[in-house]
């Protein structure tokens, strides 16, 4: 597929998600931004396992302590301002990554993908065993942040629509982010810790700081993800934080083809279509899905995005069977 | 704390500690020798304490069940290396997450499936009903005594195994250097068959033994997964030695944890891990 196809295709898809809420009903484009929240998770989770090569198995951690602060930042019988609950719960976000990076970044391979882990739990049990949260039950955002900016309100969170655009709107902004962070000299330093760390180092550059830069952005914008999820649905629970949740995103990332943040957005396409296809089935959909996941990494390496170019390879090649 | 109390409290520190070592140990050694990260570890727990419960409805006796769960554990360990970890040794560390994170959520389901997500006991032989009296009103379980020392005569077993027989030489050799050990002309395949197979049987047996005291529930094995990859990190990976220290700190970091501090009792072990980590970022007993 050449760029100039790729755009196009880009283009088509978005046209497609800003059209949908005057075609599909209510469901569907609750459905179709809970898909979008996802993405922006997934693509913030690419910057650390496909873009840096540090595979993060806390990411949840981010999005929870994110989609928990903008539940206690809004009081029982008002909103929030959307202008301030949304910043803070980003910036929570981004500390605790900030924090925890400085931790779990001096390990490397399979000791930093246990002890993100690790971490997260932390996190987890922080919100499931205090009161802080309201314990394992959670807590209800009875009111979305408002958007009133001195009296005057240019959009309203509570319309389903404009939420919808809202949530559009924050996974563009994500898109171009991350697009432009990877063109960016500093990108370009995450690249090269990703394929040889040694050198980077021995170019003269502090990796750790690159890394922990990148660490936090990630966990930043995983907060972002994690903010509209809460307000989307109104409600936050520990799982949020569970070690499901950030299995479930890297599922996503892996699935869709790693680093190049399209990928990603495949990924929560195809996990959350999944989830919903076999949970009409059976009740014992989850069967299903570990079924899948096995079936995929056994034979279909490099993930869905690779697999268009690995097909057409075996066409050209000529060989039709394995 | 009065001392009979502390006493208690570090039996309990122990057979905590030496349980969570089983299922470390076979975790430490998986990733050691054959390079595998094994999310579905913890589901081999939750088999082992699902399979005490079937064969002690069975049989009538945990102790008969036991002595058949654990060549069930084996055989089943053995057939998931042939069927899929064979496949995983050359794939990179995120694959190997990904396709044992599928196996959890397989393992659940076939377990919902087949004995549905009820909470079941399993009775304490009559053997070993019996408490020991400490003081006036305190006494402690027989039970736990038993699962202290059957996991320490493990232990024992396991350092013998490995450091003093021929398969423990081979074991150690594998993990240094696969290629050398292929080339010298020992079945490497049949080596982490045995070795894959031999981690199930640990942690199925941790299983088996924790049944009566933890009852048998729905994800039960992944907190105790997440618990041995704390200590599977503290200890050092690869390290059984490591694993066995980090086992017991653990086991006193979480008992005493919940008696002295209850609201910090869930991040005590991670606070642990997090102390441990900054003074050495590869853990306590690193290999060389």
């Amino acid at each position: 597929m050449n760029s100039r196809t790729s755009t196009i295709l880009k283009l088509a898809v978005l046209a497609g998600v800003l059209a949908f809420p005057a075609f599909g009903s209510a469901f569907y484009a609750e459905l179709v931004a809970k898909v979008l929240i996802l993405a922006i998770f997934a693509m913030s989770l690419d910057l650390l396992v496909g873009i840096t090569g540090l595979v993060s198995f806390g990411h949840a951690a981010y999005f929870g302590i994110a989609a928990y602060a903008v539940a206690l930042l809004t009081p029982k019988y008002d909103p929030a301002s959307l202008w301030l609950a949304l910043p803070a719960s980003v910036l929570a976000a981004a500390v605790a990554a900030f924090l925890i990076g400085l931790f779990v970044l001096r390990t490397k391979g399979i000791y930093f993908i246990m002890v993100t882990l690790a971490f997260a739990q932390m996190a987890y049990y922080v919100f499931h065993d205090t009161p802080v949260g309201g314990g394992s039950d959670g807590i209800y955002l009875n009111f979305k942040p408002d958007a009133a900016i001195a009296g005057w309100a240019p959009f309203d969170l509570n319309e389903p629509h404009h939420l919808y655009y809202f949530v559009v709107g924050a996974m563009l902004f994500v898109y171009a982010l991350l697009k432009l962070v990877l063109r960016s000299p500093f990108g370009r330093v995450l690249v090269g810790i990703r394929s040889n760390e040694h050198r980077m180092l021995s170019l003269g550059y502090a990796t750790f700081r690159y890394k922990l830069a990148a660490f936090t952005l990630a966990g930043g914008l995983a907060g972002l993800a994690g903010f509209l999820y809460a307000v989307l649905f109104g409600f936050v629970t520990p799982e949020y934080l569970s070690w499901h949740k950030s299995g479930d995103v890297l599922l996503m990332v892996i699935l869709g083809g790693m680093g190049n943040l399209v990928g990603a957005i495949a990924g929560a396409v195809a996990l959350v279509g999944l989830q919903e296809i076999f949970t009409g089935l059976t009740k014992h959909w989850q069967l299903l899905m570990g079924l899948t996941i096995v079936a995929a990494v056994l034979f279909m390496p490099g993930g869905m995005t690779a697999t268009p170019a690995r097909i057409l390879a075996r066409i050209n090649g000529g060989k039709t069977n394995e | 704390m009065d001392f009979v109390s502390f006493l208690i409290q570090v039996l309990n520190s122990l057979q905590y500690g030496l349980l969570l070592f089983l299922v470390a140990s076979g975790l430490t050694l998986v990733f050691g020798i054959m390079g595998i990260i094994n999310l579905a570890h913890g589901s081999f727990y939750m088999v082992g304490a699902y399979l005490a419960f079937a064969l002690t409805s069975m049989t009538g006796n945990l102790m008969l069940a036991i002595a058949l769960g654990i060549p069930l554990a084996f055989v089943f360990g053995a057939i998931l290396e042939w069927a899929l970890f064979s496949h995983l040794y050359k794939r990179d560390h995120l694959e190997q997450v990904l396709l044992t994170y599928g196996l959890i959520l397989i393992f659940e389901e076939l377990r919902s499936l087949a004995v549905g997500d009820e909470v079941h006991g399993v009775t304490i032989p009559e053997l070993f009903s019996a408490s020991i009296p400490l003081s006036d009103n305190l006494s402690y379980p027989v039970y736990r005594l038993v699962i202290s020392i059957v996991c320490l005569a493990l232990a024992g077993g396991l350092y013998w195994l490995i450091q003093k027989t021929r398969l423990g030489m081979m074991i150690r050799a594998g993990s240094h250097d696969r290629d050398m050990v292929k080339a010298l002309g020992i079945d490497i395949n049949l080596l982490y068959r045995t070795v894959f197979a031999l981690g199930v049987a640990l942690a199925a047996l941790a299983g088996m033994l924790a049944a009566p005291i933890s009852s048998v529930y729905p994800g039960m094995g992944s907190s105790v997964l997440i618990i041995s990859f704390v200590i599977v990190v503290i200890g050092g990976v690869g390290s059984v030695w490591g694993a066995l220290v980090a086992a017991l700190v653990i086991g006193f970091a979480d008992t005493f944890g919940k008696v002295l501090l209850p609201d910090l009792a869930g991040l005590m072990v991670y606070l642990v891990m997090a102390v441990v980590l900054l003074w050495r970022p590869e853990g306590i007993f690193k290999k060389a």
